[in-house]
C-alpha cells in the first residue's frame, strides 16, 4: 500500500497519522526532559556545597518551579500521550486514532506553550519562582510579571491534554476491532482510558485555577486574597483538586507500561488481569478524594484531617494489590532480562519504595513533620523519575524495535539502565534522610549538618543526568541501523502490536483484525 | 521509656541498614532518622513515624524477598518453562485485606495523636508569630512583648551570592536568629501563626509544630516542652526569595530566667519610645540606618542599593535624591506593589535612621538628615 504523505518539514507539520504524531509527542517529551533536567543540573549545583555559589535565591527558585513544571507538563505527560497515540490505535486495531486532525492540533499548542513557559525566563523581573504549585499569593499579588505568559502557557498546555484525552476515549470506545471488548484488551490501553478521564475531568479545574490567578493579577478580583473576602487556602484546594488525579494521570499509564513487558519477559500471563484493571479504577476513584493530604498543615478541623488521612492510605489497598500482581507474574515465569525487564523491575522495587513513603507522608500526624522537606521531596521523585521516568524509558526500549524495525544495542541498553538505577538512587535515598532530619524543601542554602548528604545527592544527580545522553545516543544508533528485529521482536509476546511487520507500516489495520 | 529508646536505637541501624553499599563508620557524623521530640506529643510522632517505618520495612523485606528469589531462581537460563496459572479469587482476597487490616492498626494510633496535636485548648502563654518577607514578628499576646527576628548577622554576611565567606565557619549557620523567642520550660505555648504578606510555615523539628502563617487568617498550634535548650528551625512554606533565610529559633528556659527575660524586653521598649523625642546627630542617624537597612532593606534593594531583578535601585533614584523627604518616609512607611509597608515594623527613630542612611548611602550624598520628630504615623 502506498503512503500519499508530503515530505520533510509539512510531513511532521501537517501529519495526521497516530504514528507520527506519536514521534512527534515523544521527541518534544525528550527535549523538555533534556531542559528540565538542566535546571535540576543547576539546582544540583547549588546544593552541593553550603553557601550561595551559582545563582542567586531567586533565581534557584525560578529553577525549581520552573524544572517541577516543566518535567510534569512537558515532558512525563507528553510522553504518554506519545505511547498512547503510538500504541493505542495498534492495540486494539483500529487504524488510527478517531480525530486525526484534532490529533495533529493536540500536539503542535505544545511546542508553542513550552515555549512560552520557557520564555518566561528571560522577562524582566525574571520566571515564575513559586514553585511548580504556584500557591497564591505568592503567585499572584507577589509574582513577576512574567506569571501572566505562565498562565496562558498552563491554558495552552490543558487544551492539548484535554483534546488529546477526548481523542484517546474516543478511539478506545469506539474503534476497537470486532471482538477486541473492553475486558480483552491490553492493561496499557485500560490505563490510559481512566487517565483520559482523569485528565478531561482536572485540567479544566486547573485552568479554573489560573484563570482566578490572572483576574486576581489583573482585574480586580479577590479569589485567592483574605484582604478583598477570598481565601488564600481555596487556591491550595483547587490546585490539588487537580494535582493529586495529576499524579496518577503521570502513572496509571506507566503502570500500563509495566503490566505489558513484565509478563512478556516472563513468558506468562499478567496474574490478575480483571484485579489490575479494577485496582487502576479504583486508584482513580480515589484519587479525586483524598487531595487534602498535601495540606494538612494549613490548618483544617481535625475531622478533615482525620478524613484525608484514611482515605489517602487506603490508596495502599489497590497499589497494594498491583505490586502483588506484577510479582506474582514473574513468579514461577521463565524470565529473561533484557533492557526493558531490567528497567520494568527496577520500577517495581523502587516504585514501591516511593508507595511506602507516600503511605508515610499520607498520616497527617507524622505528616507534620515531614510536610515540605526533603523526604517529599525524595518522595515523589521517587515515584515520578524511579516510577513513571523508568516505566517510560522502558516501555521507549520495548518498543523502538516495532517503531525503528532496528535491534537498539543490548549492551549500551544494559548500561544505561545500571548507570542510571545507581546513580538516581545515589541521588534521591540520602534526600529521605535530609528531610527527616530537618532540612526544608524549596531552599537554595542549607544549615552545615545537611551539607554530606546533599554532596552525595548531587554528585548522583550530575552521573544520573549524564547517563540520560547515553540513552539519546542510543536511540538514535538504533533508528539509524542495527540488527534487523522481526515481526514479533521478543520471545512471544502478547498483543496485536506484534502482529504487524518491523518497522510498523506508515498505515495499519486498515482492515480490521478479528479477536476470538 | 526503655522500650521506646531502643525503639530508637533500632530505627537508625534500621535507616543505616538501607545504605548497605557503605561501612557503618562512614555515618558517623549522618543525621538519618527524624529528630527526637522535646515534647510528650512530638515523642508521639515520632513513634507513629517508627511504626510505620518498620510496617512498612517489613512488608518491603517480605516482598522484595519473594521477587528477589523469583529473580533469581525462575529465569529461562535455569531451563525452567513457565507455570501458566493465574488469577485466584483466595490470593487476591487475602492480598487485599491484609494491607487493609495494615491500615487500620496504623490508624489508631494516628487519630490518637492527632486528636492531641489539635487540642489547644487551657494554655499558659500565647506567642503570636506573624511571617513577613523574610522574618518572623512575634508577639506575646499576654505580656505585650513584641519584637522582630531576623536571620542573624554572620549567618546573611555568608550567604550572600559568592560571599568569600566559609559557611562552615559560621555557628549554627542559617539557624540563628538576632532575637529568639523565649519561653518557659513545661508550660503550654499557644503559637498563632499568621502572615503579612505570602504563605509562611513555622516549623520547629524537635518541638513537633509546623503550622502555616496565612494572610488574613490566624492558625493555631501548640508544644509544652519539657527540657530547656534551643531549638531550631525553619520556614517550611516557599515565601519568595529569601524563604531559606528565615529561621526560627526557641530557648526554652526555666521560670525565672523567663521572667527576667520578659522584664528586660518591657524595660527596652520604654527605652526606645523614649529615644523618639530627642534630636539626633547624623553619624548617629547613619550608623543605626545601616543597620536597619541590613535587617530590612538590603534583602531586595541589595548591598550597594542597585536592587536587582524586580527590585529597584535606591542607588540615584529619584525618591531617594532629588524626591521631597516626606515622600520618602511615607513610601517607607506604607509600602507600594511588592514592597511591604515598613510601618509597623520600623519605630520613628528606626524610620528616620534609615531614610537618613539611604539619603546618603551609595554615593547618594543628599546631605538630609531626617529627625524622628519629622516622622508621623
Amino acid at each position: 500500500m502506498s503512503d500519499h504523505k508530503p515530505t520533510g518539514i509539512k510531513r511532521w507539520l501537517f501529519t495526521t497519522n497516530h504514528k507520527d504524531i506519536g514521534t512527534l509527542y515523544l521527541w518534544f517529551a525528550f527535549t523538555m526532559f533534556l531542559v528540565g533536567g538542566a535546571m535540576a543540573m543547576i539546582i544540583r549545583a547549588e546544593l552541593m556545597q553550603p553557601g550561595m555559589q551559582v545563582v542567586d535565591p531567586l533565581f534557584f527558585n525560578s529553577m525549581t518551579t520552573m524544572h517541577g513544571l516543566i518535567m510534569v507538563f512537558g515532558a512525563v505527560m507528553p510522553a504518554m500521550v506519545g505511547f498512547a497515540n503510538w500504541m493505542v490505535p495498534m492495540m486494539i486495531g483500529a487504524p488510527d486514532m478517531a480525530l486525526p486532525r484534532m490529533n495533529n492540533w493536540s500536539f503542535w499548542i505544545l511546542p508553542f506553550a513550552g515555549t512560552m513557559l520557557v520564555s518566561t525566563l528571560f522577562m524582566e523581573g525574571g520566571g515564575p519562582a513559586f514553585g511548580w504549585t504556584f500557591y497564591a499569593p505568592l503567585s499572584t499579588t507577589f509574582a513577576p510579571k512574567s506569571t501572566d505568559f505562565f498562565i496562558f502557557a498552563v491554558h495552552m498546555l490543558g487544551f492539548s491534554s484535554i483534546m488529546g484525552a477526548i481523542n484517546i476515549i474516543a478511539t478506545i470506545l469506539n474503534m476497537r476491532a470486532p471482538g477486541m471488548t473492553l475486558m480483552k484488551m491490553p492493561l496499557f490501553v485500560w490505563t490510559w482510558l481512566i487517565t483520559a478521564f482523569l485528565l478531561i475531568a482536572v485540567m479544566p479545574v486547573l485552568a479554573g485555577a489560573v484563570t482566578m490567578m490572572l483576574t486576581d493579577r489583573n482585574f480586580g478580583t479577590s479569589f485567592f486574597s483574605a484582604a478583598g473576602g477570598g481565601d488564600p487556602v481555596l487556591f491550595q484546594h483547587v490546585f490539588w483538586f487537580f494535582g493529586h488525579p495529576e499524579v496518577y494521570i503521570m502513572i496509571l499509564p506507566a503502570f500500563g507500561i509495566v503490566s505489558q513487558i513484565i509478563p512478556t519477559f516472563a513468558r506468562k500471563q499478567l496474574f490478575g488481569y480483571a484485579s489490575m484493571v479494577y485496582a487502576t479504577a479504583a486508584i482513580a476513584f480515589l484519587s479525586f478524594i483524598v487531595w487534602a493530604h498535601h495540606m494538612f498543615t494549613v490548618g483544617m478541623p481535625v475531622a478533615a484531617e482525620l478524613y484525608f488521612t484514611y482515605a489517602t492510605v487506603m490508596i495502599a489497598v489497590p497499589t497494594a494489590v498491583k505490586v502483588f500482581n506484577w510479582t506474582a507474574t514473574m513468579w514461577k515465569g521463565a524470565m529473561t532480562f533484557e533492557t526493558p525487564m531490567l528497567w520494568a523491575v527496577a520500577f517495581v522495587f523502587l516504585f514501591t519504595i516511593g508507595g511506602f513513603t507516600g503511605l508515610m507522608l499520607g498520616v497527617a500526624p507524622a505528616d507534620f513533620q515531614y510536610h515540605d522537606t526533603y523526604f517529599v521531596v525524595a518522595h515523589f521523585h521517587y515515584v515520578l523519575v524511579t516510577g513513571a521516568v523508568f516505566a517510560i524509558i522502558a516501555g521507549v526500549y520495548y518498543w523502538l524495535p516495532k517503531w525503528t524495525g532496528n535491534m537498539y544495542d543490548e549492551k549500551l541498553g544494559k548500561l544505561h539502565f545500571w548507570l542510571s538505577t545507581i546513580s538516581v538512587n545515589v541521588l534521591f535515598f540520602p534526600q529521605h534522610f535530609l528531610g527527616l532530619a530537618g532540612m526544608p524543601r524549596r531552599i537554595p542554602d542549607y544549615a552545615i549538618q545537611f551539607a554530606e548528604f546533599n554532596f552525595m545527592s548531587s554528585l548522583g544527580g550530575f552521573a544520573f543526568g549524564l547517563s540520560q545522553l547515553l540513552f539519546l545516543f542510543i536511540v538514535i544508533k538504533c533508528i539509524k541501523g542495527g540488527e534487523k528485529a522481526t515481526d514479533k521482536v521478543w520471545d512471544n509476546p502478547e498483543g496485536l502490536e506484534w502482529t504487524v511487520p518491523s518497522p510498523a507500516p506508515y498505515h495499519t489495520f486498515e482492515t480490521a483484525p478479528q479477536i476470538k | 521509656m526503655s522500650a521506646s529508646k531502643t525503639m530508637k536505637k533500632i530505627g537508625s541501624l534500621l535507616c543505616a541498614g538501607l545504605v548497605m553499599l557503605l561501612p557503618a563508620t562512614v555515618f558517623a557524623d549522618y543525621k538519618l532518622n527524624m529528630t527526637p521530640s522535646v515534647t510528650a506529643v512530638g515523642q508521639d510522632i515520632y513513634n507513629l513515624h517508627m511504626i510505620i517505618l518498620w510496617i512498612v520495612t517489613i512488608v518491603g523485606i517480605l516482598v522484595f524477598g519473594v521477587i528477589i528469589y523469583s529473580l533469581i531462581n525462575h529465569r529461562k537460563s535455569k531451563g525452567v518453562t513457565p507455570a501458566t496459572f493465574h488469577e485466584s479469587a483466595t490470593v487476591e482476597f487475602v492480598w487485599t485485606v491484609i494491607p487493609f487490616i495494615i491500615l487500620v492498626i496504623i490508624a489508631v494510633p494516628a487519630t490518637k495523636t492527632l486528636l492531641a496535636i489539635e487540642d489547644t485548648s487551657k494554655s499558659d502563654i500565647t506567642i503570636k508569630a506573624t511571617g513577613w518577607q523574610w522574618k518572623w514578628e512575634y508577639e506575646y499576646l499576654d505580656s505585650g512583648v513584641r519584637f522582630f527576628s531576623n536571620l542573624d548577622k554572620a549567618s546573611n554576611e555568608a550567604r550572600q551570592v559568592k560571599s568569600g565567606k566559609d559557611p562552615r565557619k559560621v555557628e549554627n549557620y542559617l539557624l540563628d536568629v538576632d532575637n529568639p523567642i523565649v519561653v518557659p520550660v513545661n508550660k503550654k505555648v499557644r503559637i498563632l501563626t499568621t502572615s503579612n504578606d505570602v504563605i509562611h510555615a513555622w516549623w520547629v523539628p524537635e518541638l513537633a509544630v509546623k503550622r502555616d502563617a496565612i494572610p488574613g487568617f490566624i492558625n493555631e498550634s501548640w508544644f509544652k516542652a519539657e527540657k530547656t535548650g534551643t531549638y531550631r528551625g525553619q520556614c517550611a512554606e516557599l515565601c519568595g526569595k529569601d524563604h531559606g533565610f528565615m529561621p526560627i529559633v526557641v530557648n526554652v528556659v526555666s521560670d525565672s530566667e523567663y521572667s527576667d527575660w520578659l522584664a528586660k524586653q518591657k524595660k527596652a521598649a520604654a527605652d526606645a519610645d523614649a529615644g523618639a523625642g530627642k534630636t539626633w546627630s547624623k553619624a548617629d542617624l547613619m550608623a543605626r540606618g545601616k543597620e536597619v537597612y541590613e535587617k530590612n532593606c538590603q534583602a531586595c534593594h541589595m548591598a550597594n542599593g542597585e536592587g536587582g531583578g524586580p527590585f529597584p535601585a535606591l542607588k540615584g533614584s529619584k525618591v531617594a535624591t532629588t524626591g521631597p523627604v516626606a515622600a520618602h518616609i511615607d513610601l517607607v512607611l506604607k509600602g507600594k506593589g511588592m514592597m511591604p509597608p515598613f510601618g509597623t515594623q520600623l519605630n520613628a527613630v528606626d524610620t528616620a535612621a534609615v531614610v537618613t542612611f539611604e539619603r546618603n548611602a551609595f554615593g547618594n550624598n543628599t546631605g538630609d538628615v531626617v529627625q524622628p520628630s519629622q516622622v508621623s504615623k
